[in-house]
């Protein structure tokens, strides 16, 4: 019963790490849809040199483990005197990895985009930039969520790393709990249980989202439900 | 003049839950026959020639190959069952990783156990004789649907089977290309080769059919030659669902 | 400049060199292993009785939605405590292995599932046994589906083989990491650490498109 009461123990501050890692997925989410959109749009879009740089940069951020970029980050602060931030870090890390990934689901998502529909925003008069914003960017969003919510899910997990830098995460509490107590089997297990349950509750709201945006009748070339 | 009997299927009845597909269906087959399974969409016919061959397992009857019962519980009967009993899909069914060739020589070699050389060569001349044999190493994504059927009878023909079951096997075809496969069929029937078809080819069936079976509901509904069910003066059910074929 | 070669040539590349070595030996038999315990566990996921396809779900499940990093400090810190013990390259080499097959069982099952049921029932015409199906026809297509799949598998865990220094395991990043604390050189060390990882993923992906390219059959595409 020893392990029940260090678990009860240290779950406010495990739970108080949710907070953290919730706040580190979500802005590097955030990074990652921003970028990842502007990025698709131009590999598809784009100028050739365009297209050669972005594929470069997904070339480096598919190759470079997390850890590895997490200690350049912390590196890049040490080398110019700065006071370290690993929470600033994690997020950027994680953000530029996820819009590597990101870009590839939106790039897929313009790509499967039935052909007419720029061809009939030109004929309308619309301008190239103005026909991605209000017809490619709304179709392509709604068919990239099943990606999304997959790119969510592998955040989540890659998350557990940021606690290498200190960040204060759920991993970070968990680890820093079992040091003290040596109870890592009840605390490891409740950790996982939590990150379990992360997952599941926003695979389940981005699919209900996913029903609620959906077109009636719409579907892709690639014939999947939008 | 050819009297022997090759396959008999005995009241073979399958129903779906509360649903019968068919009921107490039977049928003979003699040597060099060639029968015609005829009759509305749903009527069963598909289905009564996945029995013939137990792709579907019918809930009771018999059925003798060469007047032996088949004891389609037996795996390894089943399996030598099958090896003699060929089977024309409506949708060819070639397997889609294999060109021609292989798609020939497979089941000569894994079923039959036959040498590499041995299966390419026999494999050869079936596609020789469904004049293939320049598109031998081609893939079936590659094929016209015509020239796909003509694949899947040289498939089924090099396995040297007693009887052929075709289940529709021009419906899924473009119109032109279904000149070709008739006349794979038709050379099948001249050289004495035993076959059960289900078909809407009505015009076909009168040139070329032995026996015409016409199915309804699951039921055997009549059989006999073409010449008294679809006779100047015949009064048969057979006769009205041609002449409502022909209004269309 | 000179310092620094010599810093690359007598210190890092050392290292990492000695710590590639320690990577390769987790990498390659995890993802052998892992690769034949996905199929094994894909095969009784699409094709196993009710409860063992229940049982393997969850399985699946439960570890595709838990970080790497939880799974390896528990194997590492917590399986101790019921009397299994690891060694740091042990622990990681488990871990990974577990990992790596309930994922690849994922993209297994999606290639079973994915054959036609005409495909069978052609075979079984032709008088194939059960057993034959699978091994000339279901696989062979099976194994082409899947290939894609499973070697972004391979690609991901190169990448998180580095976890594995979690636990203490001198392999590459581990060995990047004394060198980094010991010289307090970080941004040119893990650049070279990455670049090593770069290397690796590159290489891999290489192999994996002309394996692609290899197996490809006109028409015939992964869905």
């Amino acid at each position: 019963m020893h392990s029940l009461s260090v678990v009860i123990g240290a779950l406010p501050s495990i739970l108080s790490g949710s907070l953290v890692t919730l706040g580190i997925v979500f802005a590097a989410l955030a990074i990652g849809l921003v970028l990842g959109l502007f990025f698709a749009i131009l590999q598809v879009y784009g100028r050739s040199w365009q297209r050669a740089l972005i594929h470069i940069y997904i070339w480096f951020f598919r190759g470079f483990p997390i850890l590895v970029l997490l200690f350049l980050g912390y590196g890049l602060f040490v080398a110019l005197s700065l006071p370290v931030q690993p929470f600033l870090i994690s997020c950027v890390v994680l953000g530029l990895t996820s819009t590597a990934y990101q870009s590839q689901i939106f790039r897929g998502a313009i790509l499967s985009l039935r052909p007419g529909q720029m061809k009939a925003a030109r004929a309308l008069g619309m301008k190239d930039s103005q026909a991605i914003r209000s017809i490619i960017i709304p179709q392509a969003l709604r068919l990239s969520i099943p990606g999304w919510s997959n790119e969510y899910s592998i955040l989540l997990k890659d998350s557990a790393i940021c606690f290498v830098l200190g960040t204060q995460d759920i991993m970070a509490r968990t680890a820093f709990a079992a040091a003290r107590t040596h109870e890592h089997l009840a605390l490891y297990a409740c950790a996982g249980a939590i990150y379990f349950v992360l997952t599941l509750i926003i695979v389940k709201i981005l699919a209900k989202l996913e029903k609620r945006l959906h077109i009636p009748g719409y579907t892709s070339v690639s014939g999947e439900a939008l | 003049m050819n009297e022997q009997v090759i396959l008999e299927v005995k009241d073979i009845s399958l129903s779906v839950g509360p649903k019968s597909i068919l009921s107490h269906c039977s049928l003979t087959l003699h040597k060099g026959e060639l029968k015609v399974l005829i009759g509305p969409s749903g009527a069963g016919k598909s289905t009564l020639l996945q029995c013939i061959n137990v792709l579907t397992q019918a809930d009771s009857g018999q059925i003798l190959l060469e007047g032996r019962e088949v004891m389609t519980q037996n795996a390894k009967e089943l399996c030598c069952y099958r090896t003699k009993v060929g089977m024309i899909f409506q949708d060819f069914k070639l397997f889609d990783h294999l060109t021609a060739i292989e798609n020939v020589s497979i089941a000569l070699r894994k079923v039959r156990g036959m040498s590499k050389e041995e299966a390419k060569k026999r494999a050869m001349q079936e596609l020789e004789r469904v004049n293939l044999a320049e598109q031998r190493e081609l893939y079936p994504a590659q094929l016209s649907g015509g020239q796909k059927q003509r694949v899947a009878f040289a498939r089924a023909l090099a396995m040297d089977p007693l009887v052929l079951l075709l289940d529709e096997p021009t419906s899924a075809l473009d119109p032109e290309l279904v000149g070709e496969v008739l006349a794979v069929i038709r050379d099948l029937a001249s050289g004495g080769m035993t076959m059960i078809m289900a078909t809407h080819q009505m015009d076909f069936i009168r040139a070329i059919s032995s026996e015409i079976i016409f199915m309804e509901n699951g039921h055997i509904v009549e059989q006999g030659p073409p010449e008294s069910l679809l006779g100047e003066n015949a009064q048969s059910r057979t006769k009205q669902f041609y002449n409502s074929l022909a209004s269309v | 400049m000179s310092l620094d070669l010599l810093f690359f040539q007598e210190e890092l590349l050392p290292a990492l060199n000695r710590g590639l070595v320690v990577s390769l030996a987790l990498i390659i038999p995890a993802s052998l292993i892992g690769f034949v315990f996905g199929v094994v566990l894909g095969c009784t996921r699409t094709y196993g009785s009710r409860f063992v396809k229940k049982l393997g779900d969850a399985f699946t499940a439960l570890v595709r939605g838990v970080p790497l990093a939880i799974q390896l400090m528990f194997i590492y810190y917590a399986l101790p405590k019921l009397g299994v013990f690891f060694e740091p390259y042990g622990a990681a080499l488990t871990s990974f292995i577990i990992c790596t097959s309930a994922y690849q069982s994922e993209y297994i099952r999606g290639a079973l599932l994915s054959i036609h049921k005409g495909q069978i029932q052609a075979a079984k015409a032709l008088g194939f046994t059960p057993l034959k199906t699978i091994l000339w026809i279901i696989i062979p297509q099976a194994a082409r589906r899947a290939l894609p799949g499973c070697g972004n598998e391979i690609i991901y865990l190169i990448k998180y083989s580095s976890l594995a220094y979690l636990v203490t395991c001198m392999e590459l990043m581990g060995e990047g990491k004394v060198v980094a604390s010991d010289t307090f050189r970080f941004m040119e060390v893990f650049l070279a650490v990455g670049l090593y990882y770069l290397c690796m993923v590159s290489i891999a992906t290489v192999l994996l498109h002309w394996l692609e390219k290899k197996a490809s059959i006109p028409g015939f595409r992964p869905r």
